[in-house]
C-alpha cells in the first residue's frame, strides 16, 4: 500500500491540487467575510431598502445550490457573456470565476452568523454608544461588531470548514483542485480506488479538522463571558 | 433588536435616510440596467430565448420535469436511508461504553470532514468495479450513497443534539421511577428528541436537495442542473435556462426553509409538550471539531 501511495504521489500532482484547494478557500474566505459583513450591516441598517435588499439576497442565493451558481459562472458569465475576469487563460479565468461563485454563496452564511452575533451583544452597549452621540456606522463599527465577531468565531469557523469542502464543486467547471484530480486518478487507476479515496479524504480531514479544533479553542478563549 | 442600534429617526435623520434610500435605489437600478444591457448586447433578452419555458410545455416535459423528478428521487431516498443510520450513530455516540462511543465518533467525524463530492466519486467507481448496474441506475446509487454517508453523519449529530436538548428533569424522573437505560432512551428521550429535531431535519433536506446538484454537474446524474447543457444547446438560451433552473431550486428550497422555521416557532411556543428544539440553522453551524455544548444537557450518563 505504501508503494501505491508513493506511486500516486509520483504520477500525479496531489500536493499541487490541494494547494489549489487551499488557495480557493483562502481567497473565497476573505471575499465572503467582507461581502458577508456588508450584507449583515445592510440587514440591520436604518434604511428600509437596504434591509430589504439584504434579506432578498440571502433568501435567493442561499436557496440556490452552489453547484448551480458555479456552473452559471462558467456557462453564463464566461461562455455567454464573455466575462473573462481579466485573463485570457482558461485556467485563471475559471479559478477566478469559481472564487466569485464561492464568495457570492458563502457570504450568505457569513452574514447570518454575523447577524446572530450582533444579537448577542448586550443591548446596554449599543444604548451607551448612542448616548455618547455615536451615529449608526460608529455604533456598529466601533462598539457592536468588534464584540459580535468575538462571539461568532465558532460559527464562522464552521462556515470556513464548509467552504473548504465546497471548493470541490469548482471541479464542475474544470478548476484543477483536489476533487477533479481524484476524478482523473480514479478513472485511470480504478484498481487503486480505496488508496486514492484514502489519500484525498485524508487530505481534507487534514485541512478541516485542525481548523475546527484550533478555531473552536480560539472561540472559547475570546468569548465574552456574560 | 436592530432598533437598538439607532434612535427613532428625527426630521434630520429621516431626511438623511430618504437620501440614502434614493442613492441606494439609483445604484441598484444602474447595476440592473448594466446587467440587462450586457445581456441584451448578447441577445439574451430576446423572447426566442425565454419562449421554450414561458410560452410552452415542451421544454418542461423534455428537460426540466424529468430533471426535477430525479432531484426529488435522489433527495427523498437519501433522507429516508440517512435517518435510521443517523439515529443509530447518534445514539451510539451517547453510549456508556467507550468501545461503542469511540468508533461511532470517529466514523461520524470522518464522514462530516470529507466533501460529499469525494464520497460520490468513490461510490460511483466502486459500483463500476463491483456491480453490473446500468449507468443511469448506477449514477443514482452513487449520488444517494454519497449523500447518505455525509448526511447520515450530520443527522447523527442532530440526533445527539436532540437527545441532549431534553431537560435534565426528564431523565432524572425516569431514573427515579426505576427505568433502565434502554427504557429511558426509548420511552422518554427519543420521542421528545424526534419532535425537537424536526426543524433541523427539514433544514437538512434543503442541504440534500442542493447537494444532489453536485452529482448532476460532476458525475452526470440526470437531475435538474445536468439538464442545463442539453437544454441550452438545443434552444441556444443559456441564461434563460440557468435562470429558470435556479428559480425552481429557489422556490423548492424556500418552501422547505419556511416550513422549517414555522415548525421551529411552533415547537418553541406550543402549550402542550416540551419546548426544546434543535433549530434549523444549527445544522449549518456545526462543523467537525466544533461541538454542541453538553454542559446544560438533560442527558446524563449513569
Amino acid at each position: 500500500m505504501i508503494e501505491d501511495i508513493a506511486f500516486l504521489f509520483e504520477e500525479y500532482n496531489i500536493l499541487g491540487a490541494f494547494w489549489v484547494t487551499v488557495q480557493l478557500t483562502f481567497y473565497s474566505a476573505i471575499g465572503s467575510l467582507i461581502w458577508g459583513t456588508i450584507l449583515a450591516a445592510m440587514r440591520v441598517s436604518p434604511v428600509p431598502v437596504m434591509r430589504w435588499f439584504g434579506t432578498a439576497y440571502i433568501n435567493v442565493v442561499r436557496n440556490t445550490p452552489l453547484t448551480v451558481i458555479i456552473v452559471a459562472t462558467s456557462l453564463g458569465l464566461w461562455q455567454t457573456m464573455r466575462v473573462t475576469m481579466g485573463s485570457d487563460q482558461f485556467t485563471t479565468t475559471h479559478f477566478r470565476l469559481a472564487i466569485l461563485g464561492l464568495v457570492a454563496y458563502t457570504a450568505c452564511f457569513v452574514c447570518e452568523s454575523v447577524r446572530s452575533g450582533i444579537n448577542t451583544v448586550d443591548v446596554g452597549q449599543a444604548e451607551a454608544a448612542r448616548a455618547l452621540g455615536l451615529n449608526f456606522v460608529q455604533v456598529l463599527g466601533l462598539v457592536v461588531l468588534p464584540q459580535a465577531f468575538r462571539s461568532v468565531i465558532g460559527p464562522l469557523a464552521s462556515v470556513l470548514i464548509a467552504l473548504t469542502k465546497n471548493t470541490t464543486i469548482a471541479a464542475a467547471i474544470g478548476v484543477s483542485e483536489a476533487a477533479l484530480l481524484m476524478k482523473e486518478m480514479i478513472e485511470n487507476e480504478a484498481d487503486l480506488l480505496f488508496v486514492i479515496f484514502g489519500v484525498i479524504a485524508f487530505g481534507f480531514v487534514l485541512l478541516t479538522l485542525p481548523t475546527g479544533l484550533i478555531l473552536g479553542w480560539v472561540s472559547n478563549k475570546v468569548a465574552v463571558k456574560r | 433588536m436592530s432598533t437598538v442600534l439607532y434612535d427613532n429617526p428625527g426630521p434630520k435623520a429621516r431626511l438623511r435616510n430618504h437620501l440614502y434610500t434614493v442613492l441606494f435605489v439609483v445604484v441598484l437600478a444602474l447595476l440592473l440596467w448594466w446587467v440587462l444591457a450586457a445581456m441584451d448586447d448578447k441577445g439574451q433578452l430576446e423572447w426566442r430565448n425565454w419562449e421554450p419555458y414561458l410560452g410552452g410545455t415542451e421544454a418542461w416535459e423534455t428537460y426540466l420535469i424529468p430533471g426535477l423528478m430525479n432531484t426529488l428521487k435522489a433527495a427523498g431516498l437519501s433522507i429516508i436511508i440517512a435517518l435510521p443510520i443517523g439515529a443509530f450513530f447518534g445514539i451510539a455516540r451517547l453510549s456508556d461504553h467507550p468501545w461503542v462511543r469511540w468508533p461511532a465518533g470517529v466514523i461520524v467525524e470522518f464522514f462530516r470532514a470529507v466533501p460529499v463530492l469525494i464520497l460520490m466519486l468513490a461510490a460511483n467507481i466502486a459500483y463500476v468495479q463491483f456491480t453490473t448496474l446500468e449507468p443511469s441506475t448506477r449514477l443514482l446509487y452513487a449520488v444517494v450513497t454519497g449523500l447518505v454517508l455525509y448526511n447520515g453523519s450530520v443527522l447523527a449529530e442532530v440526533v445527539r443534539a436532540g437527545i441532549l436538548s431534553i431537560p435534565r428533569g426528564q431523565s432524572e424522573a425516569a431514573m427515579a421511577v426505576g427505568m433502565r437505560k434502554g427504557q429511558l432512551m426509548r420511552n422518554i428521550l427519543l420521542p421528545q428528541a424526534v419532535t425537537a429535531m424536526l426543524p433541523a431535519i427539514v433544514s437538512q433536506l434543503v442541504v440534500i436537495v442542493k447537494d444532489t446538484a453536485i452529482g448532476g454537474a460532476v458525475l452526470g446524474f440526470g437531475e435538474l442542473i445536468a439538464k442545463a447543457r442539453p437544454a441550452s444547446s438545443f434552444y441556444f438560451n443559456v441564461i434563460a435556462t440557468l435562470v429558470v433552473i435556479a428559480a425552481i431550486y429557489i422556490v423548492l428550497n424556500f418552501i422547505l426553509t419556511s416550513f422549517a422555521s414555522w415548525l421551529e416557532k411552533w415547537l418553541r411556543t406550543r402549550k402542550r409538550g416540551g419546548t426544546s428544539v434543535v433549530a434549523g440553522d444549527w445544522v449549518e453551524e456545526q462543523a467537525p471539531g466544533i461541538h454542541f455544548e453538553e454542559g446544560e444537557s438533560g442527558y446524563s450518563r449513569f
